[in-house]
C-alpha cells in the first residue's frame, strides 16, 4: 500500500531521518516503535507531506509520490492523526469532519441536514456517540481522536496513521480505540500505530518496526519477537565509551524531594542528591521529568511532601529564595524559559546575578563584562563579543550561555533538564566534561535526559519515571539500556 | 436550521442542551437588538424628537448604515483572528476619490463612482491581506501602519482642498436624502450587502473557512485550507466595505475634508465585539456586527438627548465594549463547564 525507502530527511546540520523504511500493508495494524528522537515524528510528518523528503523512494500503491503539502496527501488518502489533534474548537463536530468538503447544494449552500446525517452515520458505524452538532471545544481527547477518525473515514483514507494516540486515553477509552482501529483494518486499511506501550503494540498490531538514531533497524512480525528483543533493538549501541563520568568523592546529601504529589501530574516522588553526585532522570517524554523538576525549584506548586535543600526546608512555589539557597535550574527549553534571546552574552550570563553585581543601584558595563568574561573562558564560549546576540549563536554556545547565568550563582545543586538537546555531538562532549567537572568540585546535580546514552554515562545513579512515578532506581554499575528502557515503559523488571 | 427527524432517544435528549446551547448563541446577536431598541425608546420617551424628527429618524438608520458596513468587513478580519486598524484611513481616501471622480468627470454615473470606490478600497485592502499573509507579520502592526500610510497619502492629496455639497451631481446627494417606503436608499443598499454577506459566511464552504482558521490557525494549516488566501479575502472584504462607506460618507455628509473617516476603526471593532465577534477569532456573525454598530452610534446619540455629559459618553462606550467582552467570557466559562458535565455523564 505504502512504502519508503531509505528516505533521510536533514535540518541544517542535523539529521533528523537517514535511512528511513516502511511498508506499510492494506488489513494490517502496524506499529513503529523506537525511542525519542529515533525519527519516528520525522517519518509520519514526510508521509503526511507537512515535510519533504531530501532523498529516498515514497511509493503509494506502488507509484511514486511527491507531497509538497498536507491537503495532496490528503487527497491521496492518507489520514493522519496527531498526538494532540487539530480541530477547530469553535465549530461544530460535523463541520470539523467535513470542512472544506461540506455537503452542498446547487447553489452551493451547504446541507447542514445532509451533513450531519452523514456524521451521524460514520460515529454509528464506529459505534460511538458524539452529537454531531456540539461544537468541539470541551471534548475529551479520546473523543477527538474519533473525530479525527471520523474525518478519515469520510475521505475514504486507505492509510490511516496515528502517533501515540493512546498517551492521553483512559483504559475505556483505549479499548474502544482499538476496537475502531480493528474494524478499520477488517475493511482492508492500512493502519499505522506509533506507541511507546509495548503491552498495547503486542495487543493491537501484526507487524512490528524498530527505529533508532534516525535509521531503519528491522521489522518482524509481532508473534515472532518479544519484548525484550524489541527494546535491544531500540536502544542496542556502544554506550560506555561515549560519556565518560569521571569518578568524584561523593559527600552528604544536599537536595532531598520526600513524597512529592501533584495531583494528575506526578505522585509520590522521593529522591536525593549528593554533592559530587550527578543522578540521572530518565524516562519518556511526558513521564513527568520536567514537572518534578520545575516543582522541586519552585516555578511550579506541588499538593503535597517537603523539599530539603542543604539540611534546611525549602519553601514551595518561591524560585528567588531557591536560587538565594543554592539552587540552580538549567530549563529544558533554553531559547524560551532559559535566555533573553535578543540580548548579549553578558547580559544573559550576569541576569541571575544583577543584585550583587549592584552597585548605588546600577550596574556598570565593566563590572558585567569583568564577570562575563571569567565565565566565558572558563566555559569556552564561542561568541566574537560580550555584547553579540544570543540568539545568534549555535544552540552548545547558548547551552553554555545558560549554564554559565547559573553557575555565577555559585550554586549548590543544579538542576538541568536536556542538557544536550539540539546540539551537535563536538559541544555535547563539551557539555558533559563541563558537568563532569562541576560534579568532581562538589556540585550536586540532577540531570534530566531522554536520550539513553547521555544517562548511562553521565549518571552515578539512574531514576527512571513512567506516567508521573518513580519506577525505578538503579546505580550506575547495574544500569543498561535494557533495564532502564524498561522501567521507563513496563512496571515489571528493574523495578526495585 | 430545522431539527432533524430522525434521532435516537439518546440523541435526542442531548439535543435539548444543545438547542439551549445554540439559543444561547442566537441570543448574542438578539440581545444587543433588543438593547438597542431598549435604547431608543428610552430615549424617546425622554425626547420625541429622538426619533419622531425627519433629522431623527434619518440619523436612526443613515449614520449607523455607513458604519455598519465597515463593521461587516472588520468582522471578516476578526473571525479570521486578525484586525484591520487601516479602515478608517481607507473610508477617507475613498470618500474624497468619490468627490474628486464627480469634479473630474462630469456625468460619471452614480454606480461606477460606487465601483470604484469599493476597488480601490479592496485594493488598499490587498495590501494590508497580503502583507500580513506573506510576511506573516501581526495584522495589528501592519494595519496600523498602513493607517497612517494611507491616511498621509490622503492628507497629501486633498491637502487643504475639501469637498462640499455642490461639487457633487443633484441624483448623487439626494442618495443621501432619498428614501424607499420611508427606509433610506443608503441603508437599503448596506442591509443587502450585510444579508449577502451573512448568507455567504454562513452557508457556503469557502465562508466557514474563515471560521476554521480563526478558531485556530494552526490546525487549519495542517488540514491543508489555503489560509493565506483565505486571509488577504478577507482583508479585501473588509476593504472594499470601507470603500464602499466612503462613497456613502460622501453621499450622506456632502462634505469631504482630509480628515474623514477618522477614528472609525476603532468604532467597527467595537461595534464588532459588541456584536459578539470574538476578537481571538472563529466565533461571531456579521448581522451582530451590524448591530453593535447600530448601537454604538444610537447610544453615542442618546447619551446627550438624556442629558449626560461629554466625559461620561465615552466612558459609557467604554464600558458597553467592556461590558459585552466580560459577557462573552462569562458565558463561554459556562458554557464550557456545560460541556463538560455532558461529557462526565456521557461517559458513564
Amino acid at each position: 500500500m505504502l512504502e519508503l525507502r531509505n528516505v533521510s530527511k536533514t535540518f541544517g546540520s542535523v539529521v533528523a531521518l537517514s535511512d528511513g523504511n516502511l511498508v506499510l500493508e492494506s488489513g494490517s495494524i502496524h506499529a513503529l516503535v523506537g525511542e525519542n528522537g529515533a525519527g519516528k515524528s520525522t517519518l509520519v510528518k514526510i508521509i503526511a507531506g507537512l515535510y519533504r523528503r531530501d532523498q529516498g523512494d515514497y511509493l503509494l500503491r506502488g507509484e511514486s509520490v511527491d507531497f509538497t503539502s498536507t491537503a495532496q496527501a490528503k487527497n491521496a488518502g492518507i489520514a493522519v492523526i496527531y498526538q494532540e489533534p487539530t480541530l477547530f474548537p469553535d465549530l461544530s463536530v460535523a463541520e470539523n469532519i467535513y470542512m472544506g468538503r461540506q455537503p452542498t447544494n446547487r447553489f452551493g449552500r451547504i446541507d447542514r441536514k445532509a451533513m450531519r446525517a452523514e456524521a451521524r452515520a460514520i460515529f454509528e458505524r464506529l459505534g460511538v456517540r458524539i452529537d454531531p452538532d456540539r461544537v468541539t471545544e470541551g471534548l475529551s481527547i479520546a473523543d477527538q481522536q474519533l473525530i479525527e477518525i471520523a474525518k478519515a473515514i469520510s475521505l475514504d483514507a486507505r492509510v490511516l496513521i496515528m502517533d501515540e494516540p493512546t498517551a492521553a486515553l483512559s483504559g475505556n477509552e483505549v479499548a474502544r480505540l482499538f476496537a475502531v482501529a480493528r474494524s478499520l483494518r477488517d475493511e482492508g486499511r492500512a493502519i499505522m500505530f506509533i506507541s511507546h506501550r509495548f503491552d498495547e503494540v503486542f495487543e493491537l498490531c501484526d507487524t512490528i518496526t524498530v527505529m533508532r538514531d534516525g535509521a531503519y533497524i528491522a521489522t518482524t512480525p509481532a508473534h515472532e519477537t518479544t519484548i525484550e528483543e524489541m527494546v535491544r533493538m531500540m536502544v542496542g549501541r556502544d554506550v560506555a565509551t561515549l560519556f565518560p563520568k569521571v569518578d568524584a568523592s561523593i559527600g552528604d546529601v544536599v537536595l532531598h524531594v520526600d513524597g512529592l504529589n501533584r495531583a494528575g501530574v506526578f505522585h509520590d516522588i522521593s529522591f536525593s542528591v549528593r554533592a559530587g553526585e550527578i543522578v540521572g532522570l530518565a524516562g519518556l517524554v511526558g513521564a513527568g521529568r520536567s514537572e518534578v523538576a520545575r516543582a522541586v525549584f519552585g516555578v511550579d506548586s506541588y499538593d503535597s511532601g517537603s523539599v530539603t535543600l542543604l539540611g534546611r526546608a525549602l519553601p514551595a512555589g518561591r524560585p528567588a529564595e531557591a536560587v538565594r539557597r543554592g539552587l540552580a535550574f538549567v530549563p529544558e527549553d533554553r531559547r524560551k524559559q532559559g535566555l533573553v534571546l535578543d540580548s548579549g552574552v553578558a547580559r544573559n550570563l550576569t541576569l541571575a546575578v544583577r543584585d550583587s553585581l549592584r552597585r548605588f543601584g546600577l550596574i556598570r558595563t565593566r563590572d558585567e563584562n569583568r564577570l562575563t568574561g571569567i565565565w566565558a573562558t572558563r566555559l569556552e564560549v564561542k561568541a566574537s563579543a560580550m555584547d553579540t546576540v544570543v540568539g545568534t549563536l549555535s544552540g552548545g554556545n547558548q547551552q553554555k550561555v545558560v549554564l554559565g547565568k547559573w553557575l555565577s550563582t555559585e550554586p549548590k545543586v543544579l538542576i538541568i533538564d536536556e542538557p544536550t538537546r539540539g546540539i551537535d555531538v563536538g559541544t555535547k562532549a563539551e557539555v558533559h566534561r563541563l558537568l563532569s567537572d562541576l560534579a568532581g568540585q562538589g556540585l550536586a546535580v540532577l540531570m534530566i535526559s531522554s536520550e539513553l546514552p547521555e544517562v548511562l554515562g553521565m549518571a552515578d545513579r539512574v531514576l527512571v519515571m513512567r506516567e508521573g512515578r518513580i519506577t525505578a532506581e538503579i546505580d550506575r554499575v547495574d544500569a543498561t539500556p535494557e533495564n532502564v528502557m524498561f522501567a521507563a515503559t513496563q512496571q515489571k523488571e528493574g523495578a526495585r | 436550521m430545522t431539527v432533524p427527524t430522525t434521532a435516537a432517544g439518546s440523541v435526542a435528549a442531548r439535543r435539548t442542551v444543545m438547542s439551549k446551547v445554540g439559543a444561547r448563541l442566537l441570543s448574542r446577536e438578539a440581545g444587543v437588538a433588543a438593547t438597542l431598541i431598549l435604547v431608543v425608546v428610552f430615549t424617546t420617551l425622554q425626547n420625541p424628537n429622538f426619533v419622531f424628527s425627519p433629522d431623527g429618524y434619518r440619523d436612526l438608520l443613515l449614520t449607523p448604515s455607513i458604519l455598519m458596513l465597515v463593521a461587516v468587513g472588520q468582522a471578516f478580519v476578526i473571525i479570521t483572528r486578525n484586525v484591520d486598524l487601516s479602515v478608517g484611513s481607507i473610508v477617507g481616501i475613498t470618500a474624497y476619490l468619490t468627490g474628486r471622480l464627480f469634479i473630474d468627470i462630469p456625468g460619471i454615473p452614480v454606480l461606477a463612482v460606487f465601483l470604484a470606490g469599493a476597488i480601490v478600497g479592496g485594493a488598499l485592502g490587498l495590501i494590508n491581506g497580503a502583507l500580513v499573509a506573506v510576511a506573516r507579520v501581526p495584522a495589528l502592526v501592519i494595519t496600523l501602519g498602513t493607517l497612517y500610510i494611507y491616511r498621509g497619502l490622503n492628507v497629501a492629496w486633498v491637502g487643504s482642498d475639501r469637498i462640499n455639497a455642490s461639487d457633487l451631481p443633484r441624483e448623487f446627494r439626494s442618495l443621501g436624502t432619498d428614501q424607499i417606503l420611508s427606509i433610506p436608499v443608503l441603508t437599503i443598499v448596506a442591509v443587502l450587502v450585510l444579508i449577502a454577506a451573512a448568507w455567504y459566511l454562513r452557508n457556503t464552504r469557502g465562508g466557514r473557512e474563515f471560521y476554521a482558521i480563526g478558531s485556530d490557525p494552526d490546525a487549519a494549516d495542517l488540514y491543508g485550507l489555503k489560509v493565506n488566501r483565505r486571509i488577504i479575502t478577507a482583508f479585501v472584504m473588509s476593504g472594499a466595505l470601507s470603500g464602499l462607506a466612503g462613497v456613502m460618507f460622501a453621499a450622506r455628509y456632502g462634505t469631504v475634508s482630509s480628515q474623514a473617516g477618522t477614528g472609525w476603526e476603532l468604532q467597527a471593532i467595537g461595534a464588532a465585539v459588541i456584536g459578539g465577534v470574538a476578537i481571538s477569532g472563529g466565533v461571531g456573525t456579521v448581522w451582530g456586527a451590524a448591530i453593535g454598530a447600530f448601537l454604538l452610534l444610537t447610544i453615542n446619540r442618546a447619551l446627550p438627548v438624556i442629558g449626560i455629559q461629554d466625559f461620561w459618553q465615552r466612558a459609557v462606550v467604554g464600558a458597553l465594549i467592556i461590558g459585552a467582552i466580560v459577557l462573552d467570557r462569562v458565558l463561554a466559562v459556562r458554557q464550557a463547564r456545560k460541556l463538560r458535565e455532558m461529557r462526565d455523564t456521557d461517559n458513564d
